[in-house]
């Protein structure tokens, strides 16, 4: 097997000092960002690239720390799920359904324990998964021509606002935000600059790292100020641990359902976490003999937790070896790839096998330390909740501004970084989704380069762009992508919608 | 006490270079240098200020360090023009270039700036150009390809992972120069981000042939999915290279090294400036450095001082007029 001693050399990188150090300090971060309502994976992740910049950190680990803040934050979000009934982020609605009940009744210990014994299952899984198809996928992937490539964009913008988005119009006007951002700098193909106005620093375009940090970390520090940087959330007490083998044992099916549920809602480019853990759970409700879903049954918080964890790891699946991220996450994942001079697709397993095994071999190590982390010690990421943000959000100002100074060293963009703070703030005002926007800036120039390419081959025949049927593959599922949110989006919401009023009648 | 420690360390290293060289300079080095990389961390640029300043300071030119500054923008403009305008007298700076600038420079990709406002002091080895196509192509010498783009010049489709009319893409119109290939404007040039996206194409059979450098294609080459058809070198490059014909034994004349060097500030004192050329000189000799470059895959090229200035001012005059011909440039 030549996965399996790739695999092995990627835990002689995971598992030296320097690297099992990141993926702890990685883990708890992760954990943290995660817990606190309303920062997510993907805000978690925008606000520690400058930390890795600033360190000086080697690809990777970066990669390393990133990874395990990106896992982290998937097991923290259901921290508050449980405890407070809020949500960390969006992934881990579901788990409140049924955790919170269990904390109500006292059981709070035991859910926290049991959504991190299926938070692991699924992380693990998933990660299993991601061993196995990431090559198959990078072998494949070079059947991808200009036209495939084209259409697999197109298919990722397709899909963009994906079942759970609220507002397809927003979402398409984030995305055209991002396009339009997009065309400043040079045009490879032709040499030429587009809206760079003789300013040198603009030749090679808008940096998406900045826009990243200015977009998710700026503007949350402009939300904390506006909500007058209050104290922390107030502080929940825990009772003791009491769980056996066997009420872990009966939790197994359905974290491992939901672990297989979620990794493939990952991969698929657009339905992300979100939709991972919802679909794990319904199948959950339907496929189990009575219990008592949504008045606080074990399994309603194994499935989604297992079911977002997994869907993390599968997201990366087409994110390394495309280069087209399948989650929000991942795109900010990719941005970080990219102004490391790595660039993710087919010769990523190549050239850099070291880095990419080291880091999934990483995901391993991360993933147990997370469940170490996650039952003896929960306790205190409970106590962190309640830091008042006063002393968090200038830390991570800080972080920030330092890391993105240290990128080139260029006071221009520290501006960039705080007007794209103040535009993310309007923009999360105004409901506009803002992963399109660096999906948009990530994809757009790939997706125009593609089109080009395409026609240069073709000597300017458009009909090159369905002449495979990989292509027209492609297309098929953009335009399902398209369409099928329009039809089926408002009936999964709904649904999501009462099962979360029930609880709260109850 | 910090003035003081350096002040005798600079002491002490001015003595032994002294005694050692033999030779005085009125300048010394301070305790420590700034080299800075005009890229992101991870790209060449970076990897050339890494390994030289980590080199220097091995062989005790600096009691300090050399420290990497990265300062990406505008493919190395950014830098240039920092240089230019605020560091120009600053005599413990240098800066890493490559073709890339040479190629920005002369087609006045720096807006207002030109190559005689720095100093260049000298490079440290080169990385070669190649053209090659992939296992299945029709094509298996220079020759072949060359006569099939003399009847259409269009015939054969190229990438590379530079800019349209950067390093990758006036590889091919350079030597499709020399064997007198009429209408350059015509040859079909797919720009990629990067050598490797490039090089997927062309092994996936999408695109016909790959021009790029010479290190970026050893794992495919072994593999076997990729035939190189020719090196842009003077001679046969050594093992594991040496099965790829030159050009010019296929009577082509195409020479196209990838340099890698430094350029420093251009008003800092006379001294500095010789200071820096003679150290560049010595380091390239050293075994050292010989390991870097058989570990990264770079060949031997080495010029400095004046030679390395006149180099340079031929690489831009060439590369203008050759922008000119085929309509890159007014």
């Amino acid at each position: 097997m030549d996965t399996m001693s790739l695999l092995m050399q990627g835990f002689a990188v995971a598992l030296t000092p320097e690297s099992i150090m990141f993926a702890v300090i990685g883990a708890i971060l992760g954990t943290l960002i995660g817990a606190l309502p309303g920062l997510g994976p993907a805000n978690g992740v925008a606000i520690l690239i400058p930390l890795a910049f600033s360190l000086g950190l080697s690809p990777t680990s970066s990669l390393i720390l990133l990874t395990s803040v990106y896992a982290g934050a998937m097991y923290g979000g259901r921290i508050s799920s449980i405890l407070l009934n809020i949500p960390g982020d969006e992934p881990a609605m579901m788990t409140c359904l049924d955790g919170y009940p269990m904390a109500v009744k006292g059981k709070a210990a035991e859910a926290l324990a049991i959504s991190a014994i299926a938070s692991f299952f699924g992380s693990f899984i998933a990660t299993i998964g991601l061993v196995i198809l990431a090559p198959i996928l990078a072998k494949f992937a070079l059947k991808f021509g200009p036209s495939e490539y084209f259409a697999l964009f197109a298919l990722a913008f397709a899909t963009l606002g994906g079942i759970t988005g609220k507002n397809q119009f927003k979402t398409l006007m984030a995305a055209a935000i991002g396009l339009m951002i997009a065309t400043v700098g040079i045009d490879i193909s032709t040499g030429v600059q587009r809206f760079t106005y003789n300013t040198l620093e603009l030749f090679e375009g808008v940096d998406f790292i900045i826009a990243i940090v200015g977009l998710f970390a700026i503007s949350e520090l402009l939300f904390f100020l506006e909500r007058h940087a209050g104290d922390g959330l107030k502080q929940v007490a825990i009772n003791k641990l009491k769980l056996s083998p066997k009420d872990i044992i009966k939790v197994l099916p359905a974290s491992f359902r939901g672990a297989v549920l979620g990794f493939v809602a990952g991969v698929l480019p657009g339905a992300g976490a979100s939709l991972g853990s919802f679909i794990s759970y319904t199948l959950e409700k339907r496929v189990s003999d009575k219990g008592e879903f949504g008045k606080g049954d074990p399994r309603g918080v194994a499935a989604p937790e297992a079911g977002n964890n997994g869907a993390a790891s599968g997201a990366l699946v087409p994110m390394l070896t495309l280069g087209v991220p399948g989650s929000g996450t991942t795109a900010v994942l990719l941005a970080m790839l990219i102004s490391l001079n790595i660039s993710p697709g087919p010769m990523l397993f190549q050239q850099n096998a070291d880095l990419v095994w080291g880091v999934i071999a990483a995901m391993f190590v991360g993933n147990l330390v997370l469940l170490l982390l996650n039952i003896p010690m929960v306790g205190i990421f409970v106590k962190l909740l309640s830091i008042p943000p006063k002393y968090l959000m200038p830390v991570v100002t800080l972080i920030a501004s330092v890391g993105i100074y240290s990128v080139s060293h260029s006071a221009l963009d520290l501006y960039f970084m705080v007007g794209f703070g103040v535009l993310g703030y309007i923009f999360r005002k105004v409901d506009i989704p803002l992963v399109p926007i660096i999906l948009g800036m990530l994809l757009g120039p790939e997706m125009e380069k593609s089109l080009r390419h395409a026609l240069v081959l073709s000597d300017g025949d458009w009909g090159v762009l369905f002449n495979s049927g990989l292509s027209i593959g492609l297309w098929t599922v953009a335009i399902l992508g398209l369409v099928l949110p329009i039809i089926i989006g408002p009936i999964v919401r709904a649904k999501m919608k009462r099962s979360k009023d029930t609880v709260k009648d109850s | 006490m910090l003035k003081t420690l350096s002040l005798k360390s600079v002491l002490i290293t001015g003595a032994a270079a002294l005694t050692i060289a033999g030779q005085a300079y009125a300048y010394e080095p301070a305790r420590s240098a700034e080299c800075i990389a005009p890229a992101n961390p991870g790209g060449g640029w970076d990897f050339t200020c890494r390994s030289v300043g980590k080199v220097l300071v091995d062989q005790k030119y600096f009691s300090g360090n050399v420290q990497t500054v990265n300062m990406s923008g505008a493919g190395g403009g950014v830098a240039f023009a920092h240089t230019v305008s605020k560091r120009d007298s600053d005599a413990n700076l240098i800066v890493a270039a490559s073709t890339a600038t040479t190629t920005r420079l002369a087609q006045g990709q720096f807006p207002g700036m030109n190559a005689d406002q720095v100093k260049w002091v000298g490079t440290l080895g080169a990385d070669y150009g190649i053209i090659a196509v992939g296992k299945d192509s029709k094509y298996t010498s220079l020759t072949q390809m060359i006569e099939a783009l003399k009847k259409d010049p269009g015939a054969v489709k190229f990438a590379g992972g530079s800019a349209s009319g950067g390093w990758d893409h006036l590889k091919v119109l350079m030597t499709a120069q020399k064997a007198n290939v009429e209408k350059l404007p015509r040859i079909r040039y797919l720009a990629f981000s990067g050598g490797s996206e490039a090089l997927v194409q062309v092994v996936g059979g999408h695109v016909d042939a790959f021009t790029g450098d010479i290190s970026e294609v050893k794992g495919f080459m072994d593999s076997g999915d990729l035939r190189v058809l020719a090196v842009l070198s003077e001679e046969r490059l050594p093992a594991p290279f040496d099965a790829i014909p030159t050009a010019m034994e296929q009577g082509i004349d195409s020479v196209a090294p990838n340099w890698r060097g430094f350029y420093v500030p251009g008003n800092a004192e006379a001294d500095s400036y010789d200071w820096w050329v003679s150290t560049i000189d010595e380091l390239y000799k050293t075994q050292e450095w010989k390991d870097v470059m058989t570990k990264n895959g770079l060949m031997p090229f080495h010029k400095s001082g004046a030679d390395f200035t006149q180099f340079v001012k031929n690489q831009t005059l060439d590369i203008k007029i050759l922008s000119q011909d085929i309509g890159l440039i007014k």
